[in-house]
């Protein structure tokens, strides 16, 4: 044993067997934990893992929760999530959480399992063509036929996962390959790490377009910072940074589903969330501005509504790691590629050096302006009657929960939009969603994954009853691995968000979108030896919630709420910042119809 | 609640001059600030430009279909794709593609197709500089009597080359860029023409500078 932990230090000579040189790799990738299920592919590298103790393994129920599971590992760490399924089926299954990674810009390694080299393209026994499958779905991914370049694909792949915009690589291993003896090889180190023969993100950001955008923030009269994940993505310190350039200019700020967190919510500055389900505040802030910050979000059609009537008065300054992501979809005056805590440091240094000085009487109208719009209060809601409205319920959790360290996932509906308005989040990498494929079974694996990492820490998952049959079954890894993450249920007995869109758009004929046959949660629980638990009287909603989070073990808390609430503010589809639909006053609106209709 | 974000460690410093100077800059978007700058006017241009882009890659399995994918995935138009290793000791292929686009569209190709991680270099052999471009194209066309004798004297205003003939058809080889190349087609229309096969375009920058510069 001693002799050998010598030979592995370095690159050497010796030899070793391919599924060995995978786990050495991961190891000196850092990776703690892969979330993973074996199939016959990838046995080699399973029989590995049973050898060694330095990486846990976290046995999911399907290979769709394993990557979300390594999806909320990331986004709560920071860290490169990592997974492990067979080829074929274990592979295919894997495809929605390989998307949904690529749309939230999370980075992942996934390792796939292959038929031997000499079988591909025989329609072997499991083979699905991997690379095929997933190249429109991941960042980047490889197929190793060679077990020589093994440990450098594997180095790579973690590079190009972390570098740049994050996102999902695949590594497809066929078996043979993992069977084969062959070197370790060292990660490069250092400036060599950065020479990537050919995928070297720009993190710099240009100093002259840098010197007119802040020269542009300092001549603002009513401008707005509209912030996304890439915050988060470029880690805690852009945060800071942030919340730095904020206090200094005095600016309002917005930020989409991706990036709250980066800004407090108890911040002066703060606006809430904009977009579809965003605040008024927000989104006329958005509207009416002259001078628009975007740092790390990309324009998207939930957040701008109907392109053509968005932000028309304003210059735009557009900060992306991904030039890409600059005049996609908006065209903006000064695009900066670069890395969002480069450049906002950049930006922080210049206005200091210039000793720029925001025009404050513009500004105090500007928020004076913006006070007007807060003072609508158009997240109200009213809890009366014997039915728990989902605001509220919401609302409790988070009040009920805020002094602890909390992590926040949730499925995707009207549940996801309540709890991006109603928990307030003070930290970056505390709230996980899904955002761009918006994938219903998202958030019970993520919670698992966060659990995973931070242990100590109390994970919830805010849960839609249709969203939560989707992957219902990593209950049972929960419980498996101790980890006592809290499922609340939102349960409205509808697909919420369907028949939200049903009520507005297609005359309330709700088809197909009523939660018919739902199973008895607290017994569903209880079969897979969670804590079940359920609350319908809006009396006994606190109670509920202090008794669900004193249990140190997984929890399903269904919580019966009133079935027609809508989520308000509402911009419809096709419509402009400016023609939000508020809910307050009991209206929903016109019927929405033309070009709205076709849009989603 | 309005006034505080205001309040900062700017306050008691003074005005500075440079503010108004500033302001002068910012109200001036239409023109070039600095260097790299995308003019807005130019991206809101809604005319469609044709543009052959070349892509260094590594010659990697499946670097053809990323490549192919990004284009069918985003809806972007080929009109032509032309690949082949150009460094057998570096592994390395060049792939030029003609497509067409607004100035938006065509920058955001460029951008994909930036973001592949097996990629070198990007060039825009229409914006970034003069370029030659070149294409071959196989042409039959069928015929006897005066248009056969028409075809054969078109393709030698075209220095097209005969490289098949039997007594009703001939196979035509013409170089050249795009243009001449759909000219010369266009003239075999009503002579007979029976079938096309074309390269694609093969083009490079004017200059001595190469691609990687
Ligand atoms: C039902 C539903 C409703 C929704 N409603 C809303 C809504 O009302 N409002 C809303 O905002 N969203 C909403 N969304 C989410 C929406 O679909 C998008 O996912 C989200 O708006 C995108 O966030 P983002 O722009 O911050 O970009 P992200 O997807 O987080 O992308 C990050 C951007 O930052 C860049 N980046 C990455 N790393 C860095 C770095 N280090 N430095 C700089 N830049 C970097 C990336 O290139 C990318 O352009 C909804 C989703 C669902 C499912
Ligand atoms: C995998 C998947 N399928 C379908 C959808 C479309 N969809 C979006 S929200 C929604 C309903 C979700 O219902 P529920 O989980 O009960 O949440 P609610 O809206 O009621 O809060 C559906 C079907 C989706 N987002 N993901
Ligand atoms: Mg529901």
């Amino acid at each position: 044993m001693a002799e050998a932990q010598t030979a592995e230090r370095g690159d050497s000579t010796e030899k070793f067997v391919g599924a060995r040189i995978i786990l050495k790799a991961l190891e000196e990738q850092g990776v703690e934990v892969v979330f993973g299920y074996p199939g016959g592919a990838v046995l080699p590298i399973y029989d590995e893992l049973f050898k060694q103790n330095r990486i846990r393994h976290v046995l999911v129920r399907h290979e769709q929760g394993a990557v979300h599971a390594a999806e909320g590992y990331a986004r709560s760490t920071g860290k490169v999530g990592c997974v492990l399924v067979t080829s074929g089926p274990g592979a295919t299954n894997a495809v929605t959480g390989l998307t949904d990674a690529l749309m939230d810009s999370i980075p992942l390694v996934c390792l796939t399992g292959q038929v031997p080299t000499h079988l591909i393209g025989n329609d072997a026994f499991q083979e699905a063509d991997t690379i095929g499958i997933t190249r429109p779905c991941t960042k980047h991914n490889y197929l190793v036929r060679d077990v020589n370049q093994l440990a450098q694909t594997i180095h790579e792949a973690f590079y190009v996962a972390r570098s740049g915009r994050p996102g999902p690589v695949v590594v497809d291993l066929p078996k043979d390959v993992c069977m084969a003896m062959g070197p370790y090889t060292t990660a490069p180190k250092g400036v060599q790490r950065k020479q990537h023969k050919t995928y070297r993100p720009k993190t710099k950001g240009d100093s002259a377009a840098i010197a007119h955008a802040v020269a542009l923030m300092a001549a603002a009269k009513k401008p707005v910072f509209y912030t996304g994940g890439g915050v988060i993505n470029a880690g805690p310190r852009a945060s800071k940074l942030l919340r730095e350039l904020v206090a200094l200019t005095g600016f309002p700020i917005t930020s989409t589903l991706m990036g709250l967190g980066a800004y407090p919510a108890s911040g002066d500055a703060w606006l809430g969330m904009l977009g579809m389900h965003g605040t008024y505040e927000a989104n006329l802030a958005m509207h009416d501005c002259d001078v628009m910050i975007n740092i790390g979000a990309r324009f998207d059609d939930r957040v701008t509504g109907n392109l053509k009537f968005f932000s028309p008065g304003s210059k735009k300054i557009h900060v992306d790691i991904d030039a890409s992501s600059i005049n996609k979809n908006v065209i903006v005056d000064i695009g900066i590629v670069g890395d969002g805590a480069s450049v906002l440091e950049d930006m922080l240094a210049m206005w200091k050096a210039r000793r720029y000085q925001a025009d404050q009487k513009a500004i105090k109208a500007w928020w004076r302006q913006i006070e007007e719009w807060k003072a609508r209060g158009c997240l109200g809601y009213e809890q009366k009657g014997k039915l728990i409205k989902p605001q509220y319920a919401i609302q409790r959790l988070f009040e009920l929960t805020k002094h602890k360290k909390t992590y926040i996932t949730t499925e995707v509906g009207q549940h996801q939009m309540w709890a991006a308005q109603f928990c307030r989040f003070e930290e970056p990498n505390r709230w996980l969603t899904s955002g761009g494929l918006g994938t219903m079974g998202y958030g019970l694996p993520a919670a698992v994954g966060v659990q995973m990492a931070h242990r100590d820490a109390l994970v919830v998952d805010i849960a839609g009853e249709a969203s939560i049959m989707m992957n219902i079954q990593e209950l049972s890894t929960a419980v498996q691995y101790r980890l006592p993450v809290k499922v609340f249920i939102i349960n409205n007995q509808y697909m919420g968000m369907v028949r939200q869109w049903q009520e507005l758009l297609h005359g309330g004929r709700y088809s197909e979108s009523y939660s018919e046959a739902l199973p008895d949660f607290v017994k569903l629980a209880e079969a897979f030896g969670c804590v079940g638990m359920r609350v319908s009287d809006p009396k006994k909603v606190d109670d509920t919630i202090k008794e669900m989070i004193a249990i140190d073990r997984p929890v399903v808390c269904d919580v019966v709420v009133d079935q027609k609430e809508n989520c308000f503010p509402m911009i419809p589809s096709g419509k402009a910042h400016n023609e939000m639909i508020l809910g307050q006053d009991g209206k929903t609106g016109k019927p929405i119809t033309g070009e709205g209709l076709a849009l989603v | 609640m309005a006034k505080k974000p205001v309040k900062t460690a700017a306050k008691s410093q003074p005005k500075a001059a440079k503010a108004v100077r500033v302001k002068a800059a910012a109200e001036d978007q239409s023109t070039n600030l600095y260097e790299g700058m995308i003019p807005v006017a130019r991206l809101r241009d809604k005319d469609i430009y044709r543009h052959v882009v070349s892509v260094l890659v590594d010659n990697e399995a499946g670097v053809l279909a990323r490549v192919i994918g990004l284009f069918a995935g985003r809806g972007y138009n080929i009109e032509s794709l032309t690949v082949a290793e150009v460094d057998h000791e570096r592994g390395l292929s060049r792939i030029n593609i003609a497509t067409s686009g607004t100035h938006q569209t065509i920058d955001q190709i460029k951008a994909q197709l930036g973001r592949l991680v097996p990629v070198h270099v990007v060039r825009d052999l229409t914006d970034d500089g003069p370029s030659v471009a070149r294409e071959l194209a196989l042409v039959k066309v069928a015929g006897i009597g005066e248009k056969r004798v028409e075809a054969l004297r078109i393709g030698d205003i075209f220095r097209a080359n005969v490289v098949d003939s039997s007594t009703q058809s001939f196979v035509f080889e013409v170089v050249g860029n795009t243009d001449k190349v759909d000219a010369f087609i266009e003239l075999m229309k009503p002579l007979g023409l029976v079938e096309v096969s074309r390269t694609g375009v093969a083009a490079l920058a004017r200059g001595a500078a190469g691609i990687e510069k």
